[in-house]
């Protein structure tokens, strides 16, 4: 079977209650085809694993497409002093303390390479005037760190991977849903995966030794985001409902900068870029607000920091009669913005009717990244389930509360490349475990219940209630009655859930697919919930305020959540202790060298 | 037009449904859904899809003009639902699936086609070892980079009055930009002509530039990778020099080889 074409137009339409399926095997299972995915299939391919990657979207088409900024990963092209330890420092300082220290110093390690791989797979980077790869810089970065495309380093990023995808002749199904993953009900171990093929209907089972997760975030359980459909957190759904754990789950970034008007684009993101090219925010006053909330650092703070700055100004009544604030990069002059926001420029004129070379942008926060996710071991990605490994947003650890612009790109291809790698060498060893006919009845009756019910409600509604109701209570400055309300209104619409109705054929029912993904949104949302009321203090991403000062005594501790017999449950876990000479790289003070160094040089030019 | 813009309270669509194994029931169906400013077709049919009829299918990801998933043809002509503005159109907006690729469902087309070909076009080669830091000049990467900002929602494809008629032999714009971004990679080894020559079908191409003009990326198509294309194939294999160059040279290695 050609598999890019499976669950292609076929001749005959199959009827909504038709149980059966298809059975395929392979070694490795790739869930999600973004940059995590398509790395780590790439790797695993190239140890010798049987692969199959299997996507929700067309091939090409995932989140990942919508990074902008650029990639971190301290070459030193533009300011040489940078090296792995002061990313090390700067990921660990800005993810305040709770990123897994080891998982960093992989990260900071590694991505250098990672970098100059994807230009040997044919990506074309920015340059220096020296022809390397051009570095920009971004909040919270000590240096010029973030190798980039204009602003369209995560399309270069996924079409040069895809592109390897293909040379290497790697097996691919688009436009799939993988519902539920299967244990070997003698050993526990990963066995297979359900899953639908979306243009035809048809089911499809697939069996494996190892499942990499790589589906991304759950942005989409907010109401004003970034994200694009696929983020509806399926990957930790499915993660948690096969009995894997997940950690820091009140983590949830808000991009200091998201488009706020046309209402149908109102989220969508204004690049850190633009910042990162000298865009100024400004209050209705005019006034330059971040010197009061960062002097130091302004708007190239860290993320939360410019986040709650703006929701300040904003709720204290110093926004725009739009309800955000202004960011304004005409400074800059129309050619240079022009040749380095080429799609910022593109954005706001098509979308919004403003040329951003001659009108202030207006932005407002909106949701972006979860640095929460699966609980993952920091060298091989392997989650708390074995044979299930995780990589990218879905994973959780590297960022810890906050993550850093730049700092996800990067996260993807040195992780992804090591999902691939363990998952294969876990294959090697392994052998395709059985799958207990009851569960596959049973999930099969799961999925098609859909089909069954009659004047149920639409599930694209209520995943708009979910959205609401997320963005409402579980916002960016949450407190304990707000979270409760927001707890109680997800359990009283996954009563609901149970009776959502699929409507229309089986082919390309996106009503269908709704209702999968509501559920597993549904699950992210108690997750999220739980975990910000467990954690009574404020820290990074996380802001409460009823708790609004950061508690280092009791709250240096990574909240996991996991399944106990059929009820959500969480634990403490104190975060990984740095080891002495780690922490010795660890520096607080010497944030934004590069500043400092450009201010000299300005100094000594005028001189 | 600013007037009439704030009298407008709803939108009008009338939306193609059918199902690809069954093109018997091919139907259009008429919705109103109300109007919000600066508001974009997607943003109606997801309106239909919450509100209005659950079964509605239409291809989407992003919203934001990056993924290049929902591409369809709003009142004849081949564009992105989320960057086309109701306000451009004053009455009825039709919106139907892409015509050069099968039907699945509604809006939504089989467009794997596509994918079948980007396999054909030879990938990356690089000139030089990987065994260092690569140098290259930004003069030199901007040719390339025009072409891979391509975000393949296959518009061009759909527009190609080419592919429509000899859908098996022309690889079709997308792909001679594909093949464009890799010929001007400035450390790429691999010399395209003959592939675009014999297997990419690029002679059928007359160049009426319908690509270029509906490109939602404004990729010049047809000037910029299309022309220069075509020229190489004729600089190799058509220009009487490099054709005589090549009998004497060839010769003299056949002659090589024999003594």
């Amino acid at each position: 079977m050609e598999l890019w074409s499976a669950g292609s137009l076929e001749s005959s339409a199959i009827s909504s209650d038709d149980e059966s399926y298809d059975t395929i095997s392979t070694d490795v299972l790739i869930v999600g085809a973004g940059g995590a995915g398509l790395r780590a299939a790439i790797e695993a391919f190239d140890k010798g694993a049987k692969v199959l990657i299997a996507c929700k979207s067309l091939l090409g088409k995932a989140h990942t497409v919508m990074a902008e900024g650029g990639i971190a990963a301290s070459l030193g092209n533009v300011d040489p002093s940078d090296n792995w330890k002061v990313h090390f420092s700067d990921t660990i300082v800005e993810g305040q303390f709770l990123s897994n220290w080891k998982m960093v110093e992989i990260f900071a390690k590694e991505a250098p390479e990672r970098v100059l791989e994807l230009e040997y797979y044919g990506a074309l980077f920015d340059r220096t005037k020296d022809g390397k790869i051009m570095q920009r810089p971004f909040g919270a970065h000590s240096y010029r760190r973030l190798c980039y495309i204009g602003d369209r380093t995560g399309l270069e990023l996924i079409r040069t991977l895809q592109d390897q995808v293909i040379k290497r002749g790697i097996d691919y199904i688009d436009e799939v849903v993988v519902t539920s993953i299967f244990k070997d009900p003698a050993t526990g171990r990963v066995a297979g995966a359900m899953a639908i093929l979306l243009r035809s209907g048809k089911l499809l089972l697939i069996k494996c030794k190892a499942i990499i997760l790589a589906t991304g975030g759950c942005g989409k359980v907010y109401a004003v985001t970034s994200n694009s459909w696929e983020s509806t957190g399926d990957g930790i759904s499915l993660a948690y409902r096969a009995g894997a754990e997940l950690m820091d789950m009140e983590m949830v970034q808000f991009h200091p900068t998201g488009m706020i008007f046309p209402a149908g684009v109102r989220g969508m993101l204004v690049t850190e870029a633009v910042r990162g090219e000298g865009g100024i925010l400004t209050n209705v006053k005019g006034e330059r607000f971040m010197e009061k909330y960062d002097p130091k650092r302004k708007e190239l703070s860290a993320r939360d920091v410019v986040a709650r700055s703006i929701y300040t100004e904003i709720m204290e009544g110093r926004g725009t009669p739009n309800g955000g604030v202004y960011l304004d990069i005409r400074h800059r002059g129309a050619e240079y913005i022009k040749k380095r926001l080429p799609s910022m420029y593109a954005q706001f004129l098509e979308f919004a009717g403003i040329d951003i070379t001659k009108q202030k942008m207006e932005v407002a926060p909106t949701v972006h990244y979860h640095m929460g996710g699966v609980r993952v071991d920091p060298e091989t990605t392997e989650t708390t389930l074995k044979g299930l490994f995780a990589a990218g947003e879905v994973a959780c650890g590297l960022h810890g509360a906050n993550r850093l612009g730049g700092n996800s790109l990067s996260d993807l291809l040195v992780f992804g490349r090591r999902a691939g790698l363990y998952a294969a060498e876990h294959a090697r060893s392994a052998t395709i475990g059985s799958i207990s006919e009851e569960d596959i009845e049973k999930e099969i009756s799961r999925i098609l219940a859909p089909f069954k019910v009659t004047n149920g409600s639409n599930p694209f509604e209520l995943k708009e209630r979910v959205a609401e109701t997320m963005w409402k209570y579980v916002g960016i400055v949450r407190n304990e009655q707000d979270l409760r309300k927001g707890l109680e209104e997800i359990g009283r619409i996954r009563l609901e859930a149970k009776h959502v109705q699929a409507r229309g054929p089986r082919a390309y029912n996106q009503s269908w697919e709704a209702c999968l993904s509501l559920w597993n949104m549904l699950i992210d949302c108690e997750a999220i919930i739980r975990s910000a009321i467990v954690r009574k203090e404020s820290r990074g991403a996380h802001t409460r305020s009823d708790y609004p000062k950061k508690d280092n005594a009791n709250w240096l501790v990574n909240i996991v959540i996991k399944q106990k017999d059929g009820q959500m449950i969480h634990e403490l876990v104190p975060v990984p202790k740095i080891p002495p000479d780690m922490e010795k790289l660890i520096n607080t003070d010497e944030i934004l060298v590069w500043q400092q160094q450009e201010k000299r040089e300005q100094l000594l030019v005028r001189k | 037009m600013s007037l009439r813009k704030e009298e407008r309270r709803e939108v009008v669509l009338r939306i193609f449904r059918g199902t690809g194994s069954d093109r018997s029931k091919d139907r259009y169906e008429t919705f109103t859904v109300p109007y919000q400013k600066d508001m974009v077709v997607l943003n109606a049919i997801h309106y239909i899809q919450s509100h209005l009829d659950s079964s509605l299918s239409a291809r989407w990801n992003c919203k934001a003009g990056r993924c290049g998933s929902c591409s369809a043809e709003i009142n004849g002509v081949p564009r992105l639902m989320c960057k086309t503005l109701v306000d451009r159109y004053d009455g009825e907006i039709t919106v139907e699936p892409m015509k050069a690729f099968p039907l699945i469902r509604d809006l939504v087309t089989d467009v794997s086609d596509n994918y079948r070909v980007a396999k054909m076009i030879p990938p990356f080669t690089p000139s030089v070892a990987t065994d260092h830091v690569w140098r290259m000049y930004q003069e030199d990467v901007e040719k390339s980079q025009e072409f891979r900002k391509c975000i393949e929602c296959f518009l061009c494809q759909d527009v190609c009055h080419v592919i429509r008629e000899h859908k098996a032999e022309y690889i079709g714009p997308r792909f001679v930009v594909k093949a464009a971004s890799l010929d001007m990679h400035p450390l790429d080894a691999l010399n395209r002509s003959a592939f675009m020559k014999d297997n990419a079908g690029l002679g059928y191409c007359n160049i009426t530039k319908c690509c270029q003009e509906i490109c939602p990326e404004h990729i010049t198509i047809t000037d910029n990778a299309i022309i220069p294309e075509k020229e190489r194939v004729v600089d190799r294999h058509y220009d009487p020099l490099v054709w005589l160059y090549r009998k004497i040279t060839y010769r003299s290695v056949k002659q090589n080889a024999k003594q």
